[in-house]
């Protein structure tokens, strides 16, 4: 099962996986952007898929009262309200600049970048990555989790016996036990529905085009002319994050456009499949075997003699 | 918009993807506001000061779209020498009664016109939200009107509205609004700059601002602004209503209102309209230019349409069958009537006043007076159950096993689960299936009046009493369908097109309606939703297959016409004012208007046409006349009448406002309904003393995840789960100051009542500076009761009554209260400490603050200001 590919060029992961002529490579590209914090994609995704509930705390983290991908939460729109950092805010000098929310007083009255506290409040859709070097599909040993013919990664909740060996080999946190079932779940992608060529229920019920669902290699263009267009438009803190096929996961099949670092929105900065260094690890473990078994025959060659 | 209309919201996305800038207004920073190029934040209730800096900036830089303004405003017409200006009377136009609180209207008419506001006098106008019936058209005017081109005479409009908002500066708007001059100038440049021959904007607005003690003169403003700017009948312009839920604009073409009947057509006032050619006169005002000329084809079609072969030319069409309005029955006026068991019984459908309603309290004590009531939704909503778990219960006031009213809950079936149309804002008509079953007993509002309608008039069946023909003698006859009797909502449809009695032959359009009986119609504006015998409603042909107009989706009243007044996007000759903004223009060779939609003209009416001396009706309109449903053609900077508290916008403080109005001595709107009733209290404002009991602004709204008062959202669990808690945000300023902590308890108290919610400290809202002071608003989400999954105390309870004066709109989205740490009491304890407060803020039970502020003078001296008891209703957009 384990992907030995080079890291710099992955193969295609369905025909990794033994797909032949397998569909072209299916994703999603967030654009946290045009993102209006709606959570639309929240609720599509618990209808079409009947996820239970998640709780009904308020958890007090900006609009998030779902905390987290879990699983019982396969999309999470994170709310992040934080001051506007002092490099970004020089650099809007005209038409994009919000108002300042100073804490008492006029506000926007403020004269230096530093005693200022330009306000911003970003949204961003979470989801599954479906990454190319996928942890928790190397690590299934029962393989109820598997590499469907879009290249996406989906659990068979027939076959999980809930091991949980998935929930510490995923990079991001996202696959999860649910309390009261043990086993497993994610986002399949709507597996069932791109199947019979429908768009996953949460890009379907997105608002504003801020969840893209189509063929990877298209979404990858696509997000690098927005990032382009963005730049052009003064927004220089825009940048990709998972699009990139030579990064610790071969690149993701869900990536984003973000406004600023990945940890602002709870994403590990530079993931890595935890079974990458399990080639290694074999080869080692291997040749410690042999010598160790060359070491007994040594042995029983000595003491036959 | 992103948080109450998010589908909505994608086109104001795609607008600013292909470069548009977006400002957005508010008191708090919302999800509008994180996808918006600017942000200002706002006093709630300070607009009019806002819009009015906008309209001083326009004129007194000379920046309106001039050609524009000369041929198609009203700015040119002289105003009566008799009319004094607010700037000029300390904040009261002249013509103020201060012994019914209203205007009479003499003084605003144009010169030479001062007979023509009809009584003049607005009091009844007031009571009957007759402001409601020019929805689709304008007030009447009759004749000729004095004119001065070149703008300089000092009573044309455009020096009178010059004038009137000289004072409306910017640093005027930073000292109201509390938002700084350079972010207001902002506003105000790139609204300029985006208006003219080439460009257009177009403005947004929700119940932000209708429900306001001032909320019509709020979008009067705004309509001002797109006049001067020539953004009114262009593509890309307009002043556009995002409505409260689907098809709230068809409830008011179709009216639930008490003051209405379909088409605007108005419900008849026993004194003013005894007879059935009164009542239409009252409409068409013989000699007015203009196209009402043909009301009376249109009542007796309506008539015709109710009453079938019972109604006839002889008998007035049954018109004294057709109840009669006696004053205020809007719903405020209904619940303490209720309280005052002057009503016995009460249908609520759609509805669920008990959360959704300002002034909870008096509204579930109102229907815990009644002998019956009837509630259909599709779940248990607080409307049903406030005998049993409201927080009256808690309190003592509601006792269970007492409570006289009889409730009857009726499962209702959902949009998806009938068919029937919705109409939209643009006015668009949009025909839906029925795409399952409704579960269960749940049905159709459709099904439920007709089959109530059927069981009445069977038993009534062979009653000779008079009082029971108006039902008896109904066309009650429906083709019904289906195991349950379903009736056909096609059929209702083609009814409200109007047919052809003789033969059944739908109309195509409303110049099809007679007067004689030979033609009943349901709704004469939508003439032609069914022309051919072809639901029109239904039609969905992509836009890929048709122009970017696509008038073959849906269809659009009146006569599929997609944009109101599109003459105006054509210039005085006829041309496009610009081919990149071409939309509608006269072609020369072929002798017609033509263009990308149905022109809102008479198709071969020349732009050179001249209408002869006397002409009345649409002859009388000339060739550059585009808004064909005003009576002397114009937009209107200055309405002479048809509202009801002042020609002109003016700033008025909110009926509960923490500071002094600092443009007028006049501190809020003189003709602001109120009503002096035990159960409503008003916290004082300034002038008067003990304002500082209650300190704090707040406001209310929605959230993307709920639905109005939650009987929809708080029912379902992935939208519940969303936003599962009443909560009230504040700035960390307020926090420190109040003692309030994150996600700790504070409790909020009015004069009315006292509620509690979780605390989200957070910088989306913001102190605000307002006239040398530190203000502090709140914003509460007002979606919350006390049944479905989540629950939660209604911010509603905490707001008084008090309505705007022209369509009796509640002011729900601005108050005043106090706020503390901790959760509130419980048991009668509760209202011990609600009437703490209103000791200390010498609240006296049924006294309501002067309508006219003291030291303000009135022409008619030796008048108390007017302590007056009224009644109303509000436009249930909630």
């Amino acid at each position: 099962m384990v992907d030995t590919d080079d890291r710099s060029t992955p193969r295609d992961p369905a025909t990794g996986a033994g797909w032949v002529d397998p569909p072209p490579r299916m994703g999603f590209f967030t654009d946290t952007s045009v993102c209006i914090g709606c959570k639309a994609c929240e609720v599509a995704c618990k209808e079409w898929n009947g996820v239970p509930t998640s709780g009904l705390d308020l958890l007090g983290m900006s609009y998030d009262n779902t905390g987290a991908l879990t699983a019982n939460s396969w999309r999470h729109v994170a709310f992040i309200e934080q001051p506007r950092p002092a490099a970004a805010s020089e650099q809007t000098d005209t038409t994009t600049q919000f108002l300042g929310m100073p804490q008492s007083g006029p506000p926007g009255r403020t004269g230096t970048a530093e005693g200022r506290n330009d306000f911003r409040w970003l949204m961003m859709s979470d989801v599954c990555k479906h990454c190319t070097r996928a942890g928790c599909l190397d690590v299934c040993p029962t393989g109820a989790l598997f590499r469907t013919e879009f290249g996406t990664v989906v659990v068979q909740e027939d076959i999980c016996n809930g091991c949980g060996y998935c929930v510490s080999a995923c990079p991001y946190g996202v696959i999860d036990r649910r309390v009261d079932d043990g086993r497993v779940w994610k986002c399949t992608l709507c597996y069932d529905r791109i199947g019979a060529g429908m768009t996953p229920a949460c890009a379907q019920a997105c608002p504003t085009e801020s969840i893209q669902y189509g063929p990877l290699d298209e979404l990858r263009e696509r997000a690098a002319a927005r990032v382009a267009t963005l730049h052009e438009r003064g927004v220089p803190e825009a940048r990709l994050y998972g699009h990139d096929p030579s990064d610790g996961v071969g690149g993701d099949g869900a990536f984003f456009l973000l406004l600023d670092e990945p940890e602002v929105y709870g994403l590990p900065p530079d993931p890595q499949v935890p079974t990458h260094d399990l080639p290694k690890m074999w080869k080692r473990a291997g040749v410690a075997a042999l010598a160790m078994a060359a070491g007994a025959v040594v042995a029983f060659l000595g003491g036959k003699r | 918009m992103a948080e109450a209309h998010p589908v909505g919201f994608q086109w104001v996305m795609e607008a600013r993807k292909r470069g548009a800038k977006v400002f957005h207004v508010d008191p708090r920073f919302t999800r509008t506001s994180a996808s918006a190029d600017t942000y200002l934040p706002i006093r709630a209730g300070s607009d009019i000061a806002l819009l009015g800096g906008v309209v001083n900036y326009i004129l007194s830089n000379e920046l309106d779209f001039r050609e524009y303004v000369l041929a198609y405003t009203n700015a040119a017409t002289i105003v009566s020498e008799d009319y004094v200006d607010a700037e000029d009377a300390d904040g009261l136009f002249s013509g103020f009664d201060p012994e019914t609180g209203s205007y009479v209207q003499d003084s605003w008419q144009y010169a030479g016109h001062e007979r023509d506001s009809g009584s003049g006098h607005t009091a009844t106008e007031r009571d009957t939200a007759a402001g409601l019936r020019h929805e689709s058209h304008g007030a009447p005017i009759a004749g000729q009107v004095e004119r001065d081109d070149t703008l300089q005479h000092p009573r044309c409009v455009y020096q009178i509205l010059k004038r009137h908002f000289v004072r409306y500066t910017p640093e005027m708007v930073e000292r109201v609004c509390g938002l700084p001059q350079e972010k207001f100038l902002e506003l105000a440049r790139a609204w300029t700059q985006n208006s003219g021959r080439e460009r257009t904007g177009c403005l947004i607005y929700s119940v932000g601002w209708t429900q306001h003690s001032v909320g019509v003169q709020y979008i009067r403003t705004g309509a001002i602004i797109q006049l001067l700017l020539g953004n009114v009948g262009r593509p890309g312009g307009g002043v556009l209503a995002l409505r409260g839920h689907a098809s709230i604009q068809g409830s008011t073409d179709i009216p639930t209102l008490f003051n209405l009947l379909p088409g605007y057509l108005p419900m008849p006032h026993h004194a003013q309209h005894p007879t059935f050619d009164e009542w239409v006169d009252a409409i068409r005002h013989p000699g007015q230019k203009g196209f009402w000329g043909n009301a009376r084809a249109y009542a007796a079609s309506l008539l015709k349409a109710y009453w079938g072969d019972a109604a006839t030319p002889d008998n007035d069409f049954c018109y004294g069958y057709l109840p009669r309005m006696t004053g205020d029955h809007g719903t405020y006026q209904q619940v303490l009537d209720m309280i005052d068991g002057k009503i016995k019984g009460y249908f609520l459908l759609g509805q669920n006043p008990a959360v959704g309603s300002a002034h909870g309290r008096a509204q579930r004590l109102g229907m815990a007076n009644l002998d019956w009531l009837v509630v259909r939704d599709l779940f248990m909503i607080e409307s049903a159950t406030f005998w049993q778990r409201g927080p009256e219960v808690a309190t003592g006031e509601i006792v269970p096993q007492e409570c006289r009213t009889e409730v009857f809950f009726l499962p209702a079936a959902s949009h998806v689960e009938k068919e029937g149309t919705f109409t939209q804002t643009q006015r668009l008509v949009q025909w839906r299936e029925k795409a399952v079953d409704p579960p269960g007993d749940a049905r159709s509002e459709l099904w439920f009046f007709y089959h109530l309608g059927r069981r009445l008039r069977e038993k009534l069946a062979g009653s000779t009493l008079p009082r029971d023909r108006a039902l008896l003698d109904l066309a009650w006859d429906y083709p019904t369908h289906g195991p349950h009797d379903e009736p056909d909502a096609e059929a209702v449809l083609r009814e409200i097109n109007g047919y052809e009695v003789a033969t059944g032959r739908p109309l195509a359009s409303f110049a099809e309606a007679r007067d004689d009986g030979t033609t009943a119609v349901g709704c004469w504006i939508y003439a032609g939703v069914y022309a051919d015998g072809v639901n029109q409603a239904a039609r969905r042909r992509p836009g890929r297959e048709q122009d970017w107009v696509a008038a073959e989706w849906g269809w659009a009243w009146p006569a599929n016409r997609r944009m109101l007044y599109n003459r105006a996007s054509a210039d005085p000759q006829g041309r496009p004012w610009s081919e990149r903004k071409r939309y509608v223009w006269w072609d020369e060779s072929a002798g017609r208007w033509t263009g990308y939609d149905v022109p809102d003209f008479e198709v071969t009416k020349a732009p050179t046409y001249r209408p002869p001396e006397g002409a009345t009706g649409p002859a009388a309109l000339a060739g550059d006349d585009p808004f064909v449903m005003q009576s002397d053609g114009k937009g209107w900077l200055f309405a002479p009448s048809g509202v009801v508290d002042g020609p002109l916008p003016t700033h008025y403080e909110p009926a509960e406002s923490p500071v002094r109005n600092s443009f007028y001595g006049q501190q809020d709107n003189p003709t602001r309904k109120t009503y002096r009733h035990p159960v409503n209290s008003i916290n004082p404002s300034p002038p008067q003393e003990h304002s500082q009991v209650f300190p704090y602004v707040f406001t209310v709204s929605r959230l993307t995840e709920h639905h109005t008062a939650g009987g929809m959202s708080r029912t379902v669990a992935p939208l519940a789960e969303l936003q599962p808690e009443m909560f009230v945000e504040v700035s960390p300023a307020l926090a420190a100051v109040a003692g309030l902590t994150h996600l700790g308890w504070a409790h909020l108290i009015s004069a009315r009542a006292v509620i509690e919610a979780k605390v989200l400290v957070t910088d989306r809202l913001v102190p605000l500076r307002v006239d040398g002071r530190v203000i502090h608003q709140l914003w509460l989400p007002y979606h919350f009761g006390f049944e479905g999954l989540v629950t939660g105390d209604s911010a509603n309870d905490l707001f008084g009554i008090t309505l705007d004066p022209n369509v009796l709109i509640q002011e729900s989205k601005i108050g005043t209260c106090d706020v503390r740490p901790g959760r509130r009491p419980t048991g009668p304890a509760l209202r011990d400490l609600v009437d703490d407060y209103r000791t200390r803020a010498g609240i006296v039970a049924g006294a309501v603050p002067p309508a006219v502020t003291p030291g303000v003078p009135v022409d008619q001296p030796g008048e108390t200001a007017g302590e007056r008891e009224t009644g109303a209703d509000e436009r249930g957009d909630r």
